[in-house]
C-alpha cells in the first residue's frame, strides 16, 4: 500500500516540533523516543507498520485543541487514534505526522437515566459505557467484538457495528450528540439530548468519517433498557444454501431478530475445538438466531423461527431454555476469531456486505477463490444484514503468502461489489480498501465526497492517505466549469 | 406570476436541468410534489425544478428490507406497495402538506426534510433509514453514494449530509432506503385527564418498563376533540396514548400488564384498527390547532424528554399557545393563535426556554413575511455556520439550489 511520500522537511524539524508541543502541553504528554513510539506503530491491521513522527497523549479537550491549533498553523499532519483496534489501518501512523492518542480522555461525564443518555470522553471503551449503566438495567447497544478494548471515539469514527446491529443499528444510529474539535482547534457541538436538531446533520457526517474531518472530543449516546428476555436458537444445516434461505425466511416472516449470525464448517470446527460449545460438527453451516424483548413476544418469535428453520431443512435445532444455555450458544461465536487464530499462523479478516439473497452464490464464489489462491478460509459473519467476515488463513512468514492473501481479499470484495454489495460493512476503508474505492465509486462520486472533506480540512492534514485513492487539491475540486462563463447573481444570498 | 417549470423524468434529464440552470444563472426552487413548500424560509427563485415526473419504485426486495424509488414518487404509493407486503417505513413519516393547504408529499421530500413520525424515538429518524442516493449537486454534476445494503461504511455517509438539507446542497433524484416488517397487531392504551406533567411522567414510566412501547403522546382536550376516533374525541379531557406493537396474543398480554402498572388514571384501550387511525392522525399533524389568520404561528420543538414538561408549561403560559406532545415529551407542537403572542416575540421566548433544556424550536408554519424576518431553524453559532457555508459553497457554488431556504439572508453573502 502506497502512502503519501513523507515530507522530509517536516521530519527534519522533529526535535523542534516536539519541543513546541512540550511547551504547550503538560509534562509526559509528548512521546518522541523510538521505544515509546513503537507502541503506536500499527493498529489491528498488523501487516502495516510505521512509526509516527511524534505521539501526543492529551488528557483533556483543551489539550486536544492546542495540538490541533499548533498543527494547523504549522501544516503538520495528524492521525487521530483511539485504542488502535481498527482492522482497516485507519490509525496507521505517518512518518511525517503526529499520532494524536485519545485514550487518556477516558472519563464518563454524565449518566442521565431519565433521558436515557450517557455522555463520555472519546477514550472511554465501548464496554465501559454498558458497564456504567448495567446496575440500572440499561446498556449501550452497538457491540463490536472488540468492545472490551475499542474506544467510543474510534467507534464513531468507524461507525462500528456488532452482532446486535441488525435490530439496534450501527454507532451512527445510537449517538445523540458529539463535540468535535476542528482542525484549527475550535470545537463545535452537534446534536445533544434532544432528537433531530435542525440544520445539516453534521453529526451523521462525522460518524464513519475515519478521523478525516475532525477529532471527536465528547460523545453522548442513547442507552437502552436491558430486554426483559433474550433467547437464542442454534440451527445446523447440511447445506449453506439452506441456512441462507432460513435467514431470508425469518425476515420474510416479519421477524427482526436481535442478531442472526452464520458460521461455516471450518469456523464451526475451529470454535468447537477451542471452547466446546456443543456445535454440530456434521453441519456445513450453523445459525445463531437471537430474539429479545418482552417475554411474550420472544416466546412467539422463537416458535415461528423454529418452524422456519425446520421448513428450511435444519438438521439440528436447539432453543436456549435459560441464560446459561444462551451464553453457551454464543461462546463459540464470540471466540471464533481467536479459535481460527489457533489453526493458522495468521488470518486476514474481510468485511464486505452483500444483499442477503446472494449469500449462497457469494459463499460458493469464496470457496472457488480459496482453491484458486491455495489459501483456506473460514466464514463467521452477520448473516442478518449480509455483512461477511471471511477469515483468510495464511502464514506471514511464508514468502508471498501475505500478498496472496491480500489479493484473495481484494477478489472477495470485488465479488461483493459485483453482486450489488459494498467494500465494507463496519470496519472502514482506511488504507486497506482505499485503492478499491474506484470499484464502487466513479470520479464524480469521489469528488463530491472530497468536497465535503475540503469544507473541514482544505489542507488535507487530518489522516491523509486513508479512504481516498487519490486526494485532489481542494482548489481544483472547487473549480466550476460554467459554459456561459459567468456565475449567476453574484450579489444575492446563497443559502 | 407563475415561475417557469422544469420537470425532468430521468436522472440524466435532472442533471441536464441543473447544469442548464447553472449555465444560465437560473435559481431553482426544488420541489418533489410541493407538499412542504411552506416549510423553511421562502425561496428566492427564477424557476421551479419539479421532480414529480421522476416517479416510480425502481427496486423492491422485501426479503432484503430495501426499497429504491425515484425522488418524486408519492409517499402514498410507497406506503401502499409496502403495506401489500406487510412492511412499512418504520420512522413513520407523515402527510403534513395539509398544514400549508397542499396535497400529498414525495419520498424525496420526506428525506430532504428528515421527516419522522411518532415511532421516531423507538425506531430512528428518516435519516437513519436512508441507505443510498443518486443526486445532482449545484455544480450540475451527478453523483451517487451509499448502496442497496443495510450495513455500509464505504466512504462518507453522504445520505446523512443530504437528509435534512432541504434541497440546498444537491437534488436527490433517487433514494434507496431501509424498510421493515410491520407488526401484525397493535394496541393503544389511553389515559384520560392527566396534566402534561403527570402525562409525560406516565409515558416515561411506560418507556422504562419491559413493555417495549412504540408510541407515547399527549393531547390536550381541545386536540383530542379533533380526532376521528370516538374514544379519543369523546373523552372530554386530555388524552395520553401509549402504543404497543407485535404478535397478536403477545400484544394483548403486554397491554394488560402495562395497564395494570399505570393505575393512575382512567384508561381505555384501542385495538389495531382504531389504534392505527389515531397514530396516523398524530403522524400527519391532523390534531394540531388550525391556523388562525396572518398572526398565527406553528412551532415544532424538540426537547430532552425528561425535561420537557416544565419547559412546555412555561412556554404555553407565556405564549398563550396550545401544545400537544409526542416522543415521550421529546417533541411538541405549539400552535399560537392570531390573538396570541406575536411571532418574533414567540421566537425569542421559545428559543430561550428550549435552549435552557438543550432543545430547539423550528418555526413550522407562518406567513412568508414572518419566515423571512425570523430565523426558521434557529441559530447554530459562528463556527458551525461557517462550516455549513463552506459545505454549501462546495456543493452549490453559484447558489442556485433553493436559495434562502435554510439560512437567513444576513449572514449568507458568499
Ligand atoms: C478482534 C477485533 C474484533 C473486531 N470486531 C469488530 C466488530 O465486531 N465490529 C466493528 O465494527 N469493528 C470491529 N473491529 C474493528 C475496530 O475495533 C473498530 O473499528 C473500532 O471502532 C475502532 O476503535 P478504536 O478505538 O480502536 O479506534 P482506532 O483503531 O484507534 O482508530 C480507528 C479510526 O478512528 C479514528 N479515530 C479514533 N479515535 C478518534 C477520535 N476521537 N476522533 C476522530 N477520529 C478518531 C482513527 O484515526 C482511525 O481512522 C474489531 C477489531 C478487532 C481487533
Amino acid at each position: 500500500m502506497l502512502m503519501p511520500i513523507p515530507d522530509a522537511a517536516v521530519i527534519s524539524r522533529r526535535a523542534e516540533i516536539a519541543a513546541a508541543l512540550r511547551g504547550r502541553l503538560p509534562c509526559g504528554t509528548v512521546i518522541d523516543r523510538a521505544a515509546g513510539l513503537s507502541a503506536f506503530e500499527s493498529d489491528g491491521l498488523t501487516a502495516y507498520r510505521q512509526q509516527p513522527l511524534i505521539a501526543v497523549l492529551p488528557a483533556d479537550r483543551d489539550e486536544v485543541s492546542a495540538v490541533l491549533a499548533y498543527c494547523a498553523a504549522e501544516g503538520i499532519k495528524i492521525v487521530p487514534r483511539g485504542a488502535g483496534t481498527s482492522l482497516s489501518g485507519g490509525a496507521l501512523p505517518l512518518a511525517d505526522g503526529i499520532t494524536l492518542g485519545l485514550s487518556r480522555l477516558n472519563r464518563i461525564l454524565d449518566i442521565d437515566l431519565a433521558n436515557r443518555t450517557v455522555t463520555v470522553e472519546p477514550g472511554v471503551t465501548n464496554l465501559a459505557i454498558s458497564a456504567a449503566v448495567r446496575e440500572h438495567g440499561f446498556y449501550y447497544a452497538p457491540d463490536p467484538s472488540s468492545q472490551i478494548a475499542c474506544t467510543i471515539g474510534g467507534n464513531v469514527a468507524e461507525n462500528a457495528g456488532g452482532v446486535h446491529c441488525l435490530k439496534y443499528g450501527l454507532t451512527t444510529n445510537n449517538i445523540l450528540g458529539l463535540e468535535v474539535a476542528l482542525l484549527g482547534g475550535e470545537r463545535i457541538r452537534l446534536g445533544g439530548k434532544a432528537l433531530d436538531a435542525p440544520g445539516l446533520d453534521l453529526m451523521g457526517v462525522i460518524a464513519g468519517s475515519e478521523g478525516l474531518l475532525g477529532v471527536v472530543t465528547e460523545v453522548t449516546v442513547r442507552i437502552l433498557r436491558t430486554p426483559e428476555t433474550a433467547r437464542a436458537l442454534l440451527a445446523g444445516f447440511a447445506r449453506v444454501e439452506d441456512a441462507a434461505r432460513c435467514v431470508a425466511d425469518v425476515i420474510a416472516a416479519g421477524i427482526i431478530p436481535a442478531g442472526m449470525e452464520m458460521m461455516d464448517r471450518p469456523a464451526i470446527h475451529a470454535a468447537e475445538a477451542y471452547v466446546g460449545a456443543g456445535y454440530p460438527l456434521d453441519a456445513e453451516a450453523l445459525l445463531i438466531i437471537e430474539v429479545d424483548g418482552p417475554a411474550a413476544e420472544v416466546a412467539a418469535a422463537a416458535l415461528r423461527i423454529e418452524d422456519v428453520a425446520r421448513t428450511c431443512g435444519a438438521t439440528s435445532l436447539r432453543t436456549s431454555r435459560n441464560e446459561a444455555e444462551r451464553l453457551a450458544f454464543w461462546a463459540g461465536r464470540k471466540a471464533a476469531f481467536p479459535a481460527v487464530g489457533r489453526i493458522t499462523p495468521d488470518y486476514y479478516c474481510m468485511d464486505g456486505t452483500i444483499p442477503r439473497g446472494r449469500l449462497p452464490e457469494v459463499l460458493a464464489g469464496i470457496r472457488e477463490l480459496s482453491e484458486r489462491f491455495g489459501l483456506g478460509v473460514a466464514n463467521v459473519f452477520h448473516a442478518g444484514d449480509g455483512n461477511l467476515h471471511p477469515l483468510i488463513l495464511y502464514d506471514a512468514n511464508a514468502p508471498g503468502e501475505l500478498e496472496r492473501a491480500e489479493e484473495f481479499g481484494s477478489e472477495i470484495l470485488r465479488l461483493c461489489v459485483r453482486v450489488g454489495g459494498v467494500l465494507t460493512g463496519e470496519h472502514g476503508v482506511g488504507v486497506e480498501k482505499r485503492d478499491l474505492m474506484d470499484e464502487v465509486f466513479g470520479p464524480d462520486d469521489l469528488a463530491h465526497q472530497q468536497r465535503l472533506k475540503c469544507a473541514f480540512d482544505a489542507g488535507g492534514l487530518l489522516n491523509p492517505g486513508k479512504v481516498f485513492p487519490t486526494l485532489h487539491r481542494c482548489a481544483e475540486l472547487g473549480r466550476l466549469h460554467v459554459h456561459a462563463g459567468k456565475l449567476p447573481h453574484p450579489d444575492i444570498e446563497r443559502f | 406570476m407563475a415561475l417557469p417549470r422544469f420537470a425532468p423524468d430521468t436522472l440524466d434529464g435532472l442533471r441536464d436541468a441543473v447544469a442548464g440552470a447553472l449555465a444560465d444563472g437560473t435559481r431553482l426552487a426544488v420541489e418533489g410534489r410541493g407538499s412542504k413548500r411552506g416549510l423553511g424560509r421562502p425561496v428566492v427563485a427564477d424557476a421551479v425544478l419539479d421532480l414529480s415526473a421522476l416517479s416510480g419504485i425502481t427496486y423492491y426486495e422485501p426479503g432484503e428490507l430495501v426499497m429504491e424509488a425515484m425522488a418524486g414518487t408519492p409517499l402514498a404509493e410507497i406506503e401502499a406497495e409496502l403495506a401489500a407486503k406487510n412492511q412499512h417505513l418504520a420512522f413513520e413519516p407523515g402527510e403534513v402538506g395539509h398544514l400549508w393547504g397542499a396535497g400529498g408529499g414525495s419520498i424525496g421530500g420526506v428525506f430532504a426534510c428528515n421527516l419522522s413520525g411518532p415511532r421516531r424515538p423507538f425506531a430512528g429518524a428518516a435519516r437513519d433509514h436512508l441507505l443510498g442516493v443518486a443526486a445532482v449537486s449545484g455544480r450540475g454534476e451527478a453523483f451517487s453514494a451509499g448502496g442497496r445494503v443495510v450495513k455500509n461504511v464505504t466512504g462518507y455517509d453522504m445520505g446523512k449530509l443530504l437528509a435534512g438539507s432541504f434541497g440546498t446542497l444537491s437534488v436527490m433524484g433517487r433514494v434507496t432506503f431501509k424498510v421493515l416488517p410491520r407488526a401484525e397487531s397493535e394496541r393503544t392504551i389511553l389515559l384520560f385527564g392527566l396534566e402534561p406533567g403527570g402525562a409525560i411522567a406516565a409515558l416515561a414510566k411506560a418507556g422504562f418498563g419491559p413493555w417495549d412501547i412504540s408510541g407515547a403522546a399527549w393531547l390536550p382536550a381541545d386536540a383530542a376533540a379533533r380526532s376521528a376516533v370516538g374514544y379519543v374525541a369523546g373523552a372530554g379531557a386530555s388524552v395520553a396514548a401509549i402504543r404497543l406493537e407485535g404478535a397478536r396474543g403477545a400484544v394483548a398480554e403486554r397491554c394488560a400488564a402495562l395497564r395494570g402498572a399505570l393505575s393512575i388514571a382512567p384508561t381505555e384501550e384501542l385495538h389495531t384498527h382504531n389504534s392505527r387511525k389515531l397514530w396516523a392522525e398524530m403522524r400527519d399533524g391532523r390534531l394540531i390547532a388550525p391556523g388562525q389568520g396572518p398572526l398565527s404561528s406553528l412551532w415544532r420543538l424538540t426537547l430532552p424528554s425528561a425535561d420537557a414538561a416544565s419547559v412546555l408549561s412555561t412556554i404555553a403560559e407565556r405564549t398563550g399557545g396550545e401544545f400537544s406532545s409526542d416522543w415521550q415529551g421529546g417533541l411538541a407542537w405549539l400552535a399560537i393563535g392570531g390573538d396570541g403572542m406575536d411571532v418574533a416575540e414567540a421566537a425569542a421566548v421559545l428559543r430561550a426556554e428550549a435552549a435552557i433544556a438543550g432543545g430547539h424550536a423550528v418555526l413550522w408554519r407562518a406567513t412568508d413575511d414572518a419566515r423571512s424576518a425570523i430565523s426558521v431553524f434557529g441559530d447554530q453559532g459562528d463556527a458551525i455556520s461557517a462550516l455549513v457555508r463552506r459545505i454549501k459553497s462546495n456543493f452549490d457554488p453559484a447558489g442556485i439550489l433553493n436559495p434562502g431556504r435554510m439560512a437567513p439572508a444576513a449572514d449568507s453573502a458568499s
